[in-house]
């Protein structure tokens, strides 16, 4: 049961083949069991309990709310939950408690969902790897995957098991890890720079950006206002389309929500041929430290939608090279504004200093943030001050615009959609990733991502294939701005067209445990042109 | 946002607050001067805490200053994907609010209906003012 889509636990719930009660405890369970994951901070056992409770009675009475009524979900620890503990993974909000909220948790609430817990990530969303918060990185579930220990076994130089682990990717890493340990069915993360589609390849899952202004920002703690999104982690695209239906809409809440209408609900068309589809490959994402694993498999797949019928064609976006400087320089700007709000006066962490207003702010803010979070706020005031401001700020601003025109060009010449690798690789050791630190790994990881939020489009991660080391990789397609629909459209084809070699061979089944706990996942070996060996949840 | 004062000394409880050794620049590329340190950590409120995160500042910097190979000549900033679209305006009608409670709630320091803060209006000393400190 915990292994199925949203869709058909829904209808199970429907039909009575299992109360939400006994869904909730399922997921309850498991989550103890995968603990060691470090995926929740907080896990609201009692309020799942007891929307599970409600939930039944209105399944009982044929009352269901919608397709989300009675399914367990996890959301990241930024957003904004009344009366649960919201903490960003920071000092300077433990044990904070916010009196409201967010939009998106209120909508998700309002259809029925049950809310398992908040979960991790890195601290205030900064970061690539989900390790960098104050209660301690989170750790790949494929990292205890049969596949991935089976191929360990062959190198000689493994040793003790579990000092191997791998990252989630980030910052949503915690909201992946929970989803990819079936321990819910869908998350919520936030995207500013990639860090839903991150996650999402390096464990995957269906990571998708929606465009910017179609969901409610209200009651996510701002990083970036200018790129932030609410971001969706399922297992399959129709998942993260029912998600999307729920919480896309204008809100009086959230002054940037776009308040054209947009088809509700979000039913995706089964596309039955893709002739009429233009796919693009931006040349520049090709980058020489793109592994050859997920390069290969980006170009089966642009192969792939030409066998279909699809028209492929190279196109260029002239300023890549530059959008990950940009990023850097407009996300610490925005930054250090936004983090301003933390002087522990009014809500937070607040110092036992009292000389004086500045000495209390600086001490508290000293003690709240780590290093990440205020080298940002430092190179943030750096590029804001008043030298700087137009050499650095305000010429990133234009270079945005550049950036966001490159890709208005590319979708005016007849392009629907973009097709690109997600990550440069796939997920990498915890003892690797730290060689480096945080800003490095952002400026590394963030490489293919960033740029669509920076022109504020739709994009989504999808799972494609296991690695050699039987770890998944991820490609992601890019839609144009507020054509949500139409991008999982073609992603929910690709998805049917890679999982469709799979099902060919039958049944596939995953199973959790751990030290007396195992976890399998059988391999299918492919015959078919698109992918050579892969197993998807 | 702060006003400029100058920066208090922080010796208390929470440890000793780390501080560089001379006024001339650390390490390399001279832009991040003793001078720009205490601005910027006067502006952000925030301090350096170490000279690695000097050095990370400036490698932020260097790494910014790849901007300036683009030719940006007659383009405007953008500021929001969403420009060109009109800013929705609700009506003006009062249709939440009263939570004076639950907002009072989550604050350390409250009296009555009031936040407490310290007193303000006090300057911070200058760099070369405190205490010598350690090196990290």
């Amino acid at each position: 049961m915990l292994g199925r889509t949203l869709r058909e636990v829904s209808a199970a719930l429907k039909q009575g083949q299992i109360t939400p009660t006994e869904l909730c405890q399922k997921c309850l369970s498991l989550i103890k069991k995968t603990k060691f994951l470090n995926a929740y901070i907080t896990v609201s056992e009692e309020v799942a309990l007891k929307q599970a409770e409600e939930s039944e009675k209105r399944y009982k009475n044929g009352q269901s709310l919608g397709d989300l009524d009675g399914i367990p979900i996890a959301v990241k620890d930024n957003f904004s939950t009344s009366g649960i503990e919201t903490t960003c993974a920071s000092n300077m909000l433990k044990g904070y408690i916010p009196p409201y909220n967010a939009t998106v948790v209120q909508k998700l609430l309002d259809q029925g969902a049950l809310l398992m817990g908040k979960t991790n990530l890195d601290e205030f969303a900064m970061g690539s790897g989900s390790t960098d918060g104050v209660f301690g990185p989170v750790k790949n579930p494929w990292s205890y995957s049969k596949q991935y220990r089976e191929k360990r076994k062959q190198n000689p130089h493994s040793k003790n098991e579990d000092s191997d682990w791998l990252i989630t990717g980030g910052s949503s890493g915690g909201s992946a890890a929970a989803v990819s340990a079936f321990t819910c069915y869908a998350a919520l993360g936030s995207d500013t720079g990639g860090s839903t589609r991150n996650p999402a390849a390096h464990c995957g899952l269906v990571g998708f950006k929606p465009s910017y202004g179609l969901v409610s920002r209200h009651g996510l703690i701002p990083l970036v206002n200018s790129m932030d999104v609410p971001g969706i982690l399922t297992r399959c695209v129709d998942d993260a389309a029912i998600v999307l239906g729920a919480l896309a809409g204008p809100d009086p809440r959230d002054s940037t929500t776009v308040h054209d209408p947009i088809n509700k609900p979000f039913m995706l068309p089964s596309l039955a041929d893709v002739s009429k589809l233009c796919i693009g490959i931006p040349k520049e994402y090709l980058v020489p430290e793109l592994s050859s694993e997920v390069q290969s498999l980006w170009s089966k797949a642009a192969d792939l939608f030409e066998s279909e019928g699809a028209k492929v064609i190279e196109v260029s976006l002239p300023h890549t090279s530059y959008s990950i400087v940009c990023y850097h320089v407009l996300c610490t700007s925005e930054v250090a504004s936004n983090m301003a709000r933390f002087d522990g006066l009014q809500y937070g962490h607040r110092c036992d200093i009292d000389v004086s207003t500045e000495a209390m702010y600086a001490a508290t803010r000293r003690e709240g943030f780590n290093d990440v979070v205020r080298g940002r706020i430092l190179s943030g005031n750096y590029f804001l001050l008043k030298e700087n401001y137009e050499n650095y700020f305000v010429k990133a601003q234009k270079v945005r615009r550049l950036i966001a025109n490159d890709f208005v060009n590319v979708f005016n010449s007849g392009v629907d959609v973009l097709l690109t690798p997600t990550t440069l690789s796939e997920a990498v050791p915890y003892l690797e990733f730290i060689k480096e630190d945080n800003r490095t790994r952002s400026s590394q990881d963030d490489i293919f991502t960033q740029a669509v939020n920076m022109a504020g489009l739709p994009a989504v991660s999808i799972p494609v294939a296991l690695s050699n080391q039987g770890l998944p990789i991820g490609l992601q397609f890019i839609g144009r701005a507020f054509c949500d629909q139409q991008l999982l459209t073609v992603a929910k084809w690709f998805e049917k067209q890679v999982m469709h070699v799979l099902c060919k061979k039958g049944e596939k089944e995953k199973h959790y445990k751990r030290k007396k706990i195992t976890c399998h996942l059988t391999i299918h070996k492919s015959e078919g042109p698109v992918v050579s060996s892969h197993s998807m949840t | 946002m702060w006003s400029r004062l100058v920066w208090l000394g922080l010796r208390a409880p929470l440890g000793v607050r780390q501080g560089f050794t001379s006024k001339a620049d650390p390490q390399g590329s001279g832009r991040i001067t003793a001078e720009v340190i205490e601005h910027l950590e006067r502006l952000a409120l925030v301090d350096f805490g170490s000279r690695e995160a000097v050095a990370r500042l400036e490698k932020a910097i260097a790494f910014a200053d790849r901007l300036r190979a683009v030719d940006t000549d007659g383009v405007e900033p953008m500021e929001s994907v969403l420009e060109d679209r009109r800013l929705y305006l609700r009506s003006d009608n009062v249709v939440e609010g009263n939570c004076a409670d639950e907002l009072l709630q989550n604050s350390h320091r409250v009296v009555e209906e009031y936040f407490v803060a310290p007193p303000g209006n006090i300057s911070l000393p200058k760099l070369d003012e405190k205490e010598p400190f350690l090196h990290s």
